[in-house]
């Protein structure tokens, strides 16, 4: 299996804090791998390595092996690297094929083009991207009034605009309701089988992490302290500990909160 | 050095006004975001009524006491027109405010001039400090002393209600999050009317005690004003030692510019701004704004599709009407329409800016004039022909907004606001001051058009030309994939960038073309009136654009020329009465509370709600 993103001690310090302490991962194609830890674990700071918002103090990251480490996140998008955020940022004024069409106006290197219409350009690929995620029949929505499950499967058509070869997903079920996050997992999961893409993304859910990934790592103290399989993680004491000690053992976070 | 420690110690004097009405705009805008225009005029307000009270109040205790009262007074004026005016609009669009501020500025202008007439009132002197002191053989006012002490009274009595009682800490807290702040059980309403009065309140006090300095003249509103806007962002927005220190400062460097080289105290006042929000983009004691993901209030702006086939027809049987205008339109109405039409397309290249790209732009008035300065100093100086000046002068303002785009783009929502507020005003000091060689406050005359376009009716035509032409392509880049992209960098920066799309260049080139537009709008402008004068860079130019683009409606794609065309429309009507600034500015409030999404914006929902229109989804 060929490793499309590699991480190599990779190390992030504010002043005294080190909050990701010499990470070294991989992802293989068609991999679905959850990135789990509690709160302050180093998750969003490890992420944001990846996705060219911070830069590293020590290590580096490769893609499809190539040295992409502190390139701007706009080139490590050209580079086929697609990604959702915890919070959704979608485009509030436009309809939800246009938030689609934005993002292959970009791809094509059309975006400052002033003569044709935009509504009219990618329209067919755009309505195909919004049928892979079930939002074809929304498409010509105001997207400011969607819903927000909705909201985050538009942004998963966006992210898979230009045909990546890595998804990145930052919690991509927070704040959705149960049935919602099995439904938005599983669609990951089927896109994951269809197209070839490799998903990395950080969960809190742990019946989310457990249904659908492939791999587990988890991160503490920005540390990696396991990596394996579901069962592997399930039955590591490390990671036990880890999460007794903050409180949740492993249920949903719903039930988690009623308790 | 006795002329230098005299001068200090003027500097130091004049500084206390300045800061107390900058302390008074940054208090308003820290806690309720609004950026008070009409702050000059309560400043001017309390000059007025101090020097009424002080012939009222006999005596040392009269005098002072007159100063105080006028403080209150117009404390109390403030309450009353944030209750009446502003109340009703919080919920309008982010910076809406500011057109109701617009009216007011408008509205006290002619009650000003109706109660103290149109002459300057010479300041009472103060009893019992009459006259100057020696200090090291140079005379310094003896009011100018007690002006020195005075003033760190007031900031340590504002510094102490601010850090040491409730009421501070609540504003304090309002102006990090209102909402919270809300939440947390104050009422609101009356924190921000309690604010906007002491904002007021201290404009007041300030003018009240210039007054035996300077007096009392219908100009002093928009004369403090630039120099308020610019203390308020060298120090820091919401910063009283920063108002504190920028006004010492610009005072300072006032008294001093003076004496050395008098003919460009004004370009060095701009010249400091400029280099500290350069080195420091939130001013020396500002912080860095924690806005939202885009910094606005109320629903999002709609989609946009092009016009359909009969909005289309619709707007060709009005170019027609209008192409028909000298069949059996006057003169003068031919005249009036090219005023208009310039306008509409100055307006129509601001909407851009801030329609699409939520870009607010002060200083817009820098591209048009601008763009009429570049013609006609190239007919003054190089003699070049007309046609040739008119096509360089919309050149020229594209790269002079490119030039200050690239600064400005690196501050967002409020502060670059000021610092594109702050490049027009060195422009227009640079005009107003460099005589030889712009002609400076005579301007610059002659510039008429070509032979063949010389005549009332040939130049309607031309103007017509190039300004609908202009209105059409600027509405049609906002259909294409750039215009687009300017509305993708204002509803998500996070999501375009993490798509590729180079936020920072699509909004250099937005504002490189905004002020292309302008400069074209100045290019056609300049020729119609055969001169040209710095007023057309001012700041008050600036807000003409900035109020139709809100009146209009921001949100809506034809917000700037309706709002242009319904502007000067009105102004024309207007003008011809004694008291029409009244007139105006009370229409203006009206427009505002009746149509708080702007005319178009408003007539649309109520278009919407008589089922003429059909109607957004779930959106009310």
């Amino acid at each position: 299996m060929s490793v499309v993103l590699e991480t190599r001690g990779l190390t992030k310090a504010f002043g005294g804090l080190v909050a990701v302490n010499d990470v070294s991962l991989q992802l293989h194609k068609g991999e679905l791998l959850a990135l789990i830890g509690p709160n302050g674990a180093g998750k969003s700071t490890c992420f944001n390595m990846l996705m060219g918002q911070l830069r590293p103090t020590k290590g580096s990251v490769h893609l499809m092996g190539e040295d992409i480490t502190g390139l701007s996140p706009r080139v490590i998008w050209r580079r086929g690297v697609g990604r959702t955020f915890q919070i959704t940022a979608t485009y509030a004024s436009m309809t939800v094929v246009e938030n689609v069409q934005m993002a292959l106006l970009s791809h094509n290197h059309q975006v400052l083009k002033v003569l044709p219409y935009a509504h009219k350009m990618h329209r067919d690929r755009a309505h195909e991207l919004l049928e892979m995620v079930g939002m074809a029949e929304q498409a010509d929505r105001h997207c400011a009034v969607l819903a927000y499950g909705d909201l985050k499967r538009l942004e998963l058509a966006i992210a898979l605009a230009h045909e990546p070869t890595l998804l990145l997903m930052d919690e991509p079920t927070a704040g959705m309701a149960p049935r919602e996050r099995i439904a938005l997992m599983q669609l990951t999961a089927d896109i994951v089988r269809d197209q070839g893409v490799s998903v990395l993304f950080t969960e809190h859910d742990m019946d989310v992490v457990f249904a659908h990934s492939h791999r587990i790592m988890v991160l503490n103290r920005g540390q990696l302290i396991a990596d394996g399989n579901v069962e592997a993680i399930r039955n590591d004491p490390r990671v036990q500990e880890v999460y007794l000690g903050g409180g949740t053992v492993f249920k949903s976070e719903d039930e988690a909160e009623d308790a | 050095m006795g002329l230098f420690i005299a001068q200090l110690l003027t500097g130091l004097a004049n500084a206390g006004a300045l800061f107390m009405v900058a302390s008074g705009l940054s208090l308003i805008f820290g806690v309720t975001r609004i950026v008070n225009f009409a702050h000059g005029s309560f400043y001017m307000l309390g000059a007025y009524v101090g020097y009424t009270l002080i012939q009222v109040l006999p005596g040392v205790v009269g005098f002072w006491g007159a100063i105080l009262l006028a403080g209150l007074a117009v404390g109390l004026i403030g309450m009353l027109v944030e209750i009446l005016v502003l109340r009703p609009v919080y919920r309008a669009p982010e910076l809406f405010q500011l057109v109701a501020t617009f009216g007011v500025i408008l509205v006290i202008q002619d009650l000003a001039l109706m109660t103290w007439g149109p002459e300057d009132l010479l300041g009472p002197r103060s009893p019992g400090l009459v006259g100057v002191v020696r200090i090291m053989g140079e005379p310094v006012p003896k009011y100018d002393i007690a002006l020195l002490v005075i003033t760190p009274f007031v900031a340590l009595a504002l510094w102490y209600l601010m850090t040491q009682t409730r009421v501070g800490v609540l504003v304090r807290a309002a102006t990090q999050d209102r909402e919270m702040v809300g939440a947390l059980g104050v009422n609101q309403a009356w924190l921000f009317t309690g604010v906007f009065a002491l904002g007021c309140g201290l404009a007041g006090l300030g003018g009240a005690l210039q007054l035996p300095k300077g007096g009392a003249d219908l100009m002093m509103d928009f004369n403090i004003l630039t120099a308020v806007f610019v203390v308020v962002v060298i120090g820091g927005m919401g910063s009283l030692p920063g108002a504190y220190l920028a006004a010492v400062i610009i005072s300072v460097l006032n008294v001093f510019g003076v004496t050395y080289i008098p003919q460009s105290t004004l370009v060095l006042m701009f010249i400091v701004m400029v280099l500290v929000l350069m080195i420091r983009p939130y001013g020396l004691f500002g912080r860095e704004e924690v806005a939202g993901e885009h910094g606005q209030v109320g629903e999002p702006e709609r989609p946009i599709k092009p016009a359909g086939l009969q909005v289309r027809l619709l707007v060709a049987a009005g170019v027609a009407a209008l192409a028909a205008l000298p069949l059996y339109g006057s003169g003068f109405m031919q005249v009036l329409t090219t005023d208009i039409l310039i306008f509409c397309l100055f307006a129509a290249s601001l909407h851009f800016l801030l329609g699409l790209g939520g870009l607010v732009s002060f200083g817009h008035a820098a591209y048009f004039g601008g763009g009429a300065y570049v013609a006609g100093l190239l007919v003054k100086h190089a003699g070049t022909p007309m046609e040739l000046a008119f096509i360089l002068a919309p050149l020229g303002a594209g790269l002079g907004a490119f030039i200050i785009g690239w600064v400005c783009l690196r501050l967002t929502g409020v502060y670059f606001a000021m610092l594109t507020l702050a490049f027009a005003q060195l422009l227009w000091s640079l005009v107003f001051q460099w005589g030889e060689f712009t002609g400076g406050d005579d301007g610059i005359l002659g510039l008429w058009p070509a032979k063949w376009l010389s005549g009332t009716t040939p130049y309607f035509y031309f103007t017509l030309v190039f300004s609908v032409g202009g209105v059409l392509f600027l509405r049609h880049v906002a259909h294409s994939p750039f215009g687009y992209a300017l509305r993708a960098a204002r509803d998500s920066e996070r999501q375009a960038e993490a798509t590729g799309i180079n936020t920072r260049r699509v909004r250099m080139l937005a504002f490189s073309f905004a002020g292309f537009m302008a400069g074209l709008a100045g290019g056609l402008f300049v020729f119609s009136k055969g001169s040209i004068f710095p007023n057309e860079l001012e700041i008050t130019r600036s807000f003409d654009a900035l109020i139709v683009v809100f009146l209009g409606g921001v949100k809506t794609l034809s917000g700037g020329i309706v709002g242009a065309a319904f502007f000067k429309g009105v102004e024309d009507v207007l003008t011809r009465f004694e008291y029409w600034r009244l007139a105006m500015g009370l229409l203006i409030i009206g427009v505002v509370i009746l149509a708080p999404d702007g005319i178009v914006g408003t007539l649309r929902k109520w278009a919407e709600r008589l089922g003429v229109l059909k109607r957004a989804e779930d959106e009310s």
